[in-house]
């Protein structure tokens, strides 16, 4: 199979989207010629004009409140905010308007609406353009969150959630656009499904629950464990809401034991959900206490020794594997 | 002149909203209605004005104060009173109550609870009727406090670079809850915002529906000949509180008498009689099958059955 980047992976979903399906546009701030922040959207406004790629000014809420008109009217608007961390500028809309319109109306409505963004770690980005705020929108009923970690997952579920009919929060990693992976030739047509998990290394010692660039650095940590002896199982949650916590707790039911990996700060961090629900469900199987690895509670810093220490390592992973395993 | 049909349409729709609001209130008042609720009785010219002007397929995005506007636009006063109930028949079957009513097959796509929460949303629908060359347009409400929201900023400024078929309708009622316009506003009137943003503007006296209709005529010609969006300002008063039992320490006796004299409905009522558009007595038959479309309205309601949680619970995903 081929191989291709993460970045490309996404912008053949939506290509293939537009033009499979007039009512999808796009909608954002720098996507046209220059092509998004991170060159996702390049070259879609020469193939489908900029009145399906359209430009807007530095309005956030603005331009994700016209993303949920067009939505509730006919269109399948997909929403770009270049960092994470610039949507809790539009927060009323997405989280009082997108969230809750089709509640609130009595289910006769409904808002297929994506809102493709990016957050993560790792580029000296420093605390505002670098934040994993997952949780904030898993949290909320009526959204829907989704954060692929490979090509193939960022271009089956990005094209799974443009023809959902529900508000999706895509959330994409800045140092996940230029790894590759292996993606079926264009033209050969697959989905991911939403709310199903992949387990993405086999193993019976330790279940590894985890997401986004996370699971790059959970399957190295498993490579380096393997060496020591040790089987770790890797679980791409791939989608935190629905969380497919059949997946999660079947796999530690085998392994009887647990650790959670993400990049978020670990209070409040949505990593506290996923302990929760083996707890709940698997309480009886385990050998070992539940662990989280998550980022320390601080704002990212700007410095690479202090980003560095702040972020999980792979040496982190190992470790906290290492407690549960030996006890 | 318009057609007498017309006229007398619009009148039926204000007294229809007028009654509505006074039968909400009272259930209101004996915890028939919960939360809290806000009345639109004084501000009728508006919703029916700029709604008279309205195609059945345009959109209107309406606020926590929107009963009027969904009358106005076509909204069945059944389901309007059955949701105020919280009854399983209502528009939203009892999930959103008087502040998230909406009726998509009239175009009414929502009302909203945050002020200044559906300004960006009309422009959308705007934008899709663009798209879709459907020849649509979309009719934002909001009151003068709203203006002071940053996306009031923001959406007006998109629909003008996008220049798309929006009207944004301001209901200048001169208070956001108790703070006085000139406590809010540098300028003297919101209109003088319009030119900020490249778009024409026009300020009408919000309680002459004849006046609020033209205005908004014009902005709807505007809009569906490619002219893009226009800002009318429309000046008006509410006559009850910001919500049923505001004590409106902030406001006059004597302001609220002067406005009372301005009444909407009482100044329109006798210019169809002096215009010979309808007779008194042809004008009582429409109050009366008014008042029993309203105790209909209430009827159904409270005969109407409560929700399910179950049935509840499949409406937040689709």
């Amino acid at each position: 199979m081929r191989e291709i980047t993460y970045a490309q992976a996404l912008r053949e979903a939506l290509r293939e989207e537009m033009k499979r399906d007039e009512s999808v546009i796009l909608i954002g701030e720098d996507i046209g010629i220059h092509g998004g922040a991170f060159s996702v959207t390049k070259g879609l406004i020469e193939e489908f004009g900029p009145e399906r790629v359209r430009n807007t000014p530095i309005s956030e809420a603005g331009f994700v409140g016209a993303a949920i008109g067009a939505a509730l009217t006919g269109l399948r608007p997909i929403a770009e905010i270049m960092y994470v961390d610039f949507s809790t500028i539009a927060m009323d809309q997405i989280v009082n308007q997108a969230a809750k319109l089709r509640f609130m109306t009595g289910g006769k409505t409904c808002v297929p609406l994506v809102l493709r963004t990016q957050g993560g770690a790792g580029r000296g980005n420093a605390a505002q353009h670098s934040q994993s705020l997952e949780a904030w929108y898993a949290h909320i009923p009526g959204l829907l969150v989704v954060m692929p970690s490979s090509p193939y997952d960022a271009k089956g579920l990005l094209k799974s959630s443009i023809r959902d009919n529900n508000p999706i929060i895509f959330i994409e990693h800045k140092l996940l656009y230029a790894t590759k992976g292996e993606v079926p030739d264009e033209g050969q047509e697959y989905l991911v499904p939403i709310g199903k998990a992949d387990i993405k290394r086999k193993g019976s010692d330790v279940t590894i629950v985890t997401w986004s660039l996370m699971v790059r650095k959970a399957l190295s940590a498993a490579e380096m464990l393997a060496e020591d002896g040790i089987a770790a199982e890797v679980v791409d949650v791939r989608t935190l809401r629905p969380l497919d916590t059949e997946t999660i707790v079947e796999s530690v039911k085998r392994t009887g034991r647990c650790v959670v990996v993400h990049e978020a700060c670990k209070t409040g961090g949505f990593g506290a959900e996923v302990v929760a629900r083996v707890v709940e469900e698997a309480f009886d199987y385990l050998d070992a206490p539940v662990l989280r690895v998550a980022a320390a509670d601080t704002p990212i810093p700007y410095s690479k020794t202090l980003e560095d220490w702040v972020i999980p390592s792979e040496a982190d992973i190992v470790s906290a594997v290492r407690r549960v395993v030996d006890g | 002149m318009e057609s007498r049909e017309k006229m007398l349409r619009m009148y039926r729709h204000m007294l229809a909203i007028r009654q509505f609001e006074h039968k909400a209130g009272d259930l209101f008042t004996r915890d028939a209605v919960r939360g809290s609720i806000h009345l639109y009785i004084g501000q009728e010219a508006v919703a029916v004005g700029v709604c008279s002007a309205l195609e059945p397929g345009d959109y209107v995005v309406s606020t926590h104060r929107g009963h009027g506007h969904c009358i106005a636009k076509g909204g069945r006063l059944r389901e309007m009173m059955a949701e105020l109930l919280g009854k399983a028949t209502g528009y939203c079957k009892g999930r959103g109550g008087s502040m998230h009513i909406a009726d998509f097959g009239s175009g009414i796509l929502g009302a909203n609870g945050i002020v200044g929460g559906g300004i960006a949303i009309a422009v959308g629908a705007a934008f899709s009727a663009k798209y879709l060359k459907n020849g649509r347009v979309s009719v934002c409400f909001f009151g003068d406090g709203a203006v002071n929201q940053g996306i009031f900023h923001e959406a007006l400024n998109l629909a003008a670079v996008w220049k798309v078929p929006a009207i944004f309708v301001c209901e200048n009622n001169l208070y956001a809850l108790s703070t006085p316009f000139r406590d809010a506003f540098a300028i003297e009137h919101v209109v003088d915002r319009a030119a900020g943003y490249g778009v024409p503007g026009c300020r009408v006296d919000g309680n002459d529906v004849l006046a609020v209709y033209e205005a908004a005529r014009e902005a709807c010609a505007r809009a569906r000949g490619g002219g893009g969006p226009t800002l009318i300002e429309a000046v008006t008063y509410r006559m009850d509180g910001h919500f049923r039992g505001d004590p409106c320490l902030y406001r006059s006796k004597q302001e609220v008498e002067e406005w009372a004299a301005r009444d909407p409905i009482t100044r329109f009522r006798a210019k169809l009689i002096e215009s010979k558009v309808a007779s008194a007595e042809e004008l009582a038959a429409i109050e009366d099958e008014v008042r029993a479309e309203v105790e209909d309205a209430v009827r159904f309601a409270l005969e109407s059955p409560d929700p399910s949680p179950q049935d509840m619970l499949n409406d937040i995903y689709a």
